[in-house]
């Protein structure tokens, strides 16, 4: 079992990784929100499987709290592109 | 009406996440649902009858795993896509028209269509859609045949929020 | 192990893949929209197949992980929505092998509806 989770964090941190360079790279400000927008997905699902290796339950609640707060940074920086804020 | 119906939606939403059964936990969670449903009792929505037709929650059941059938196979088509070392795609935005009228409605089939094959809804102006497809090639007379785009939906939605 | 010992881990490493493969397409795809897309499918699937997973292996915490894995199938649309809007409406334009595009043509008539 604890094999195949460091394969899987492995492949996560990977993915979290690419995400980071398309924020960096990104010509744009709307590729950079792309950017950011994958990797706080990729996070929440990264703290759930936290909360797998370490046996806490309590990190569920982190990680509900973190998407809740994710997707109010994706709207708040979309609006402000729109210049509706 | 309203309130009873929002108080309740909230209760269960409360006791899921706390999952305790202590009184105490219960009583401040009833507390605080019957208040928030006092301030916005719009979480019902206008007419609560349709609460209560249980031919809606059975179609909400079928279009799931309808739902989850698309969804699978929308990420077998973008994992093709993105690991194919020359990506085919031929991109544009396409109209689409939907008769479906309430809000809720028109949010379900937005964020349907954005998790399903090659699309992305960019903007709902009233009943027309705005999508962004990632291979408009089979789609030669742009009006009529991106219709396929919500038919699929549509039929589970009008059952489920009209 | 248990058989749904088995299934979780099966779903964890699936959504592990997943979350990977919407990454490579935020990286390779060429403009903004489609690489929302990839971004926004496969890390909605690999999410919630990874969270689904873990709670799948703990019977316990089954439905604190349906909850979290509800609120991202329902939240993480509407802010690619946002943001493919704002994208659009700050006048990022699509590549050039774009065939059509029916919001550019019909942004005047948009503009004009929103004032009255």
């Amino acid at each position: 079992m604890s094999s195949i989770l460091i394969i899987v964090l492995s492949l996560v941190s990977l993915a979290t990784l690419l995400a980071t360079i398309r924020i960096i790279q990104g010509p744009t400000i709307p590729d950079r929100a792309v950017g950011l927008d994958t990797a706080t997905t990729i996070t929440t699902a990264m703290i759930v499987l936290f909360s797998q290796i370490f046996h806490r339950a309590i990190y569920l609640d982190i990680a509900l709290v973190y998407a809740v707060l994710a997707f109010l940074g994706v709207i708040a920086i979309s609006r402000y592109l729109e210049g509706g804020m | 009406m309203r309130v009873i119906i929002s108080t309740f939606v909230l209760f269960v939403i409360w006791v899921i996440l706390t999952q305790s059964f202590d009184p105490q936990e219960l009583i401040t969670g009833f507390i605080v649902a019957f208040i928030v449903s006092m301030i916005s009792p719009a979480i019902a929505g206008e007419k609560t009858g349709k609460w209560f037709q249980p031919k809606r929650y059975i179609y909400l059941i079928v279009y799931l795993f309808y739902f989850i059938w698309q969804m699978i196979k929308s990420n077998i088509d973008v994992a093709k896509r993105v690991i194919s070392p020359k990506l085919p795609i031929k991109p544009g935005i396409v109209k689409v028209k939907t008769k479906l009228k309430t809000n809720a409605a028109k949010l379900a089939l937005a964020n349907s269509i954005t998790l399903t094959p090659g699309t992305l809804t960019v903007d709902i102006v009233g009943d027309e859609f705005y999508i962004h497809w990632i291979d408009v090639g089979n789609c030669d007379d742009v009006h009529r045949n991106c219709q396929e785009i919500a038919e699929g939906f549509e039929k589970y939605l009008e059952v489920i929020f009209e | 192990m248990q058989w749904y010992e088995i299934i979780g881990v099966v779903m964890i490493v699936t959504g592990a893949f997943f979350l990977f493969l919407g990454a490579l397409g935020v990286i390779r795809m060429p403009d903004v929209y489609n690489r929302m897309q990839a971004g926004t499918k496969a890390t909605t699937l690999g999410a919630l197949s990874l969270i689904m997973g873990v709670g799948v292996y703990h019977p316990a915490w089954f439905f604190k992980t349906g909850i979290i894995s509800l609120f991202i199938l329902l939240t993480n649309p509407v802010s690619s929505n946002a943001l493919a809007r704002a994208a659009h409406n700050s006048g990022v334009p699509l590549i050039e092998e774009s065939v059509v595009d029916k919001y550019a043509e019909d942004k005047e008539e948009i503009k004009k509806e929103m004032e009255s």
